[in-house]
């Protein structure tokens, strides 16, 4: 077999592997409370009919692995139970949100790396006081958490000076945008500082290395140093970050959604928790860590496939 | 360990060797120390009571009176941060200590015995990895009520894999130091050479680690307060204070929001800065 699909599959399997174990995790938080019975009710009163169909739902009476079993293999053909508190199919109170949470995630991401990869980009190659003053900012960006840009951002642009909207997702299209502007740039902030610095100290290992030194000394043009002998090399590193940055960004959008009264997943996890609804939180749950883990492989194997040298057994081209 | 041990005593070699130099850091210790005896002081320094209604106007602005303004139902903000201060700064000490303990046992234990021990550990650190702290916390409020308990174990266990990844990697390299290997030749048990010898050598890389995850603590229990799921009211806590003035500022009254913002910013800022210079000595120690 040749190494790259032998670390394809590895990678593959840990990654299968590690997402099998979570779901146990998930799943016994049920049982770790005691009373599922109580637990999946959450905070609706557990009469005698409702007793009758939480245990019917989830097969109570069932052996745990079976009971376990049977609620992984319907989540994964994407029947993801009942809220007991809701009142529905979770799926219908899934399905719509999820849109909006992946539009969000998408924006932020655009933000992020247009901003973080581009001043780290910048502040590696100018240096002196433009590199200072990124060092200042990311310094200041990283003890900026998404809840504290949030009321700063409702406060200066949309009370203050009203350019934004302050609550909720508006309609379709270009008013959706307008909507989300300030939700993905107080999610962004912190990060963009993070992959500003990591971008930048990637780089910087880069131009300082002898390869770089050698291909300056025999006179290769600035801009193809830059492409094929710096850039290329720091970017396993930033792409790997990159990918866990974005893979943590649909948990961290919860507190996004919240403070700008969004109707995503994180809001919905965040109800669903304060209400204590089990079934929606666990699902919910999973699917936060199935993208994270997904995510966190697909970078993994993009970094892979650009440095042929991480790959184990592999030899360098 | 108190507050102002974490803030100069733990870290006594540093704090006087960089503090000569350096007046960032001066400066943060300075800041972390005020904020850490605004923890301990709190209910004593504070002007009001910080839930008595109506000590001043609804949605007041900064005055003589109250510096920081009034909330929604006329409370002091000045009084409610400084309270506030206590489950603030306390709350993700807890939550360091135990994923340093947790970690580090883990790290240690898999460092040791090598093998498929270290496999086991490796696998559990992975599962803990692949569920983001956020979702661990909100899955144990769901599971045990809201308040500040369930988040501190919650995210405790969610740091481990950072603990247990850095002391792992530190442990195995002091393991293949000759120094230990001859201790154990010498017939020095086990448990005395991880104790008195493995474990005081990690000191540094553990500190700093510690520094680090503290502001990374604070951030997480602050956002899960502001999201509702953590400190209960009429308890202050900065991040629900956060939450709460949120209608105040479209009132316009924004003090009751920026006030707790701002100290939640300047506290994770200045044990940013000691983090660093923590880092930095624990690099040094190594070389």
């Amino acid at each position: 077999m040749p190494p790259l699909t032998r670390t394809v599959l590895a990678r593959l399997g840990g990654m299968l592997l590690t997402l099998f174990l979570a779901s146990v995790v998930i799943y016994s938080a049920v049982l770790l409370t005691g009373d599922p019975i109580a637990a999946l009710a959450g905070g609706a009163k557990p009469t005698p009919e409702l007793i009758e169909q939480i245990r019917a739902a989830y097969h109570l009476d069932d052996p745990l692995w079976s009971r376990y079993w049977q609620w992984l293999t319907s989540a994964v053909q994407g029947d993801f139970g009942r809220s007991f508190v809701y009142k529905t199919e979770v799926m219908t109170l899934l399905a719509p949100r999820f849109g909006l949470t992946l539009q969000l995630v998408l924006l932020t991401v655009l933000i992020i790396l247009v901003f973080g990869v581009g001043s780290g980009v910048v502040a590696a190659l100018r240096g002196g006081a433009v590199d200072r003053t990124v060092a200042v900012l990311t310094s200041l960006g990283m003890a900026l958490p998404t809840f504290v840009v949030a009321i700063l951002l409702i406060w200066i642009f949309a009370k203050s000076l009203g350019w934004f909207p302050v609550y909720g997702e508006g309609g379709g299209g270009w008013d959706r945008v307008w909507h989300l502007v300030l939700p993905a740039v107080s999610l962004a902030v912190l990060f963009i500082a993070y992959l500003s610095r990591v971008t930048r100290s990637a780089l910087v290992a880069q131009v300082h290395s002898e390869h770089v030194e050698t291909a300056r000394v025999r006179g290769i043009p600035r801009s193809r140093i830059f492409r094929v002998h710096v850039f290329r090399n720091a970017a396993p590193q930033i792409l790997a970050i990159s990918g866990t940055t974005i893979a943590g960004l649909f948990a961290a959008s919860a507190i996004a959604e919240v403070a700008f009264g969004l109707g995503g997943i994180g809001s919905l996890l965040v109800q669903a928790a304060a209400r204590a609804d089990l079934p929606v939180v666990q699902i919910v749950s999973l699917l936060l860590v199935t993208i994270f883990v997904v995510l966190n492989a697909i970078a993994d194997l993009c970094s892979a496939l650009i440095d042929p040298t991480s790959v184990a057994g592999g030899k360098a081209a | 360990m108190s507050v102002a041990q974490i803030a100069g005593g733990a870290v006594p070699t540093v704090a006087k060797r960089a503090a000569r130099r350096d007046w960032l850091f001066r400066g943060a210790l300075v800041v972390f120390g005020l904020i850490a005896l605004a923890a301990l002081l709190g209910p004593w320094i504070a002007p009001y009571d910080s839930s008595a209604l109506y000590v001043g106007p609804v949605n007041g602005a900064s005055s003589l009176a109250h510096p920081f303004g009034t909330d929604d139902v006329g409370r002091d903000i000045l009084s409610r941060v400084l309270v506030g201060a206590g489950a603030s700064v306390f709350a993700p000490i807890v939550v360091v200590l135990l994923s340093t303990v947790l970690g580090l046992g883990l790290a240690l234990t898999a460092a040791w015995f090598g093998g498929w021990v270290s496999g086991v550990v490796a696998r559990v650190v992975d599962v803990i990895f692949a569920i983001p702290g956020l979702v661990i916390a909100v899955l144990a409020v769901a599971m045990f009520g809201k308040g500040l308990v369930a988040p501190v174990v919650a995210l405790s266990i969610a740091y481990i894999p950072v603990v247990a990844r850095l002391t792992q990697t530190a442990a195995a390299r002091e393991l293949g130091k000759p120094y230990l290997a001859a201790l154990r030749v010498q017939g020095v048990s086990s448990l005395a050479i991880c104790f008195r010898h493995l474990v005081p050598a990690m000191i540094p890389v553990v500190a700093a680690q510690m520094a680090v995850g503290f502001g990374y603590a604070m951030l997480d229990l602050a956002a899960i307060s502001f999201l509702g799921l953590g400190q209960q009211p009429p308890a202050p806590d900065w991040g629900s204070m956060i939450a709460g003035g949120q209608a105040g500022i479209l009132a316009g009254a924004p003090e009751q929001s920026v006030f707790p913002a701002v100290f939640v910013v300047i506290t994770v800022l200045a044990v940013g800065i000691i983090g660093a210079r923590v880092t930095l000595w624990a690099e040094e120690k190594e070389r």
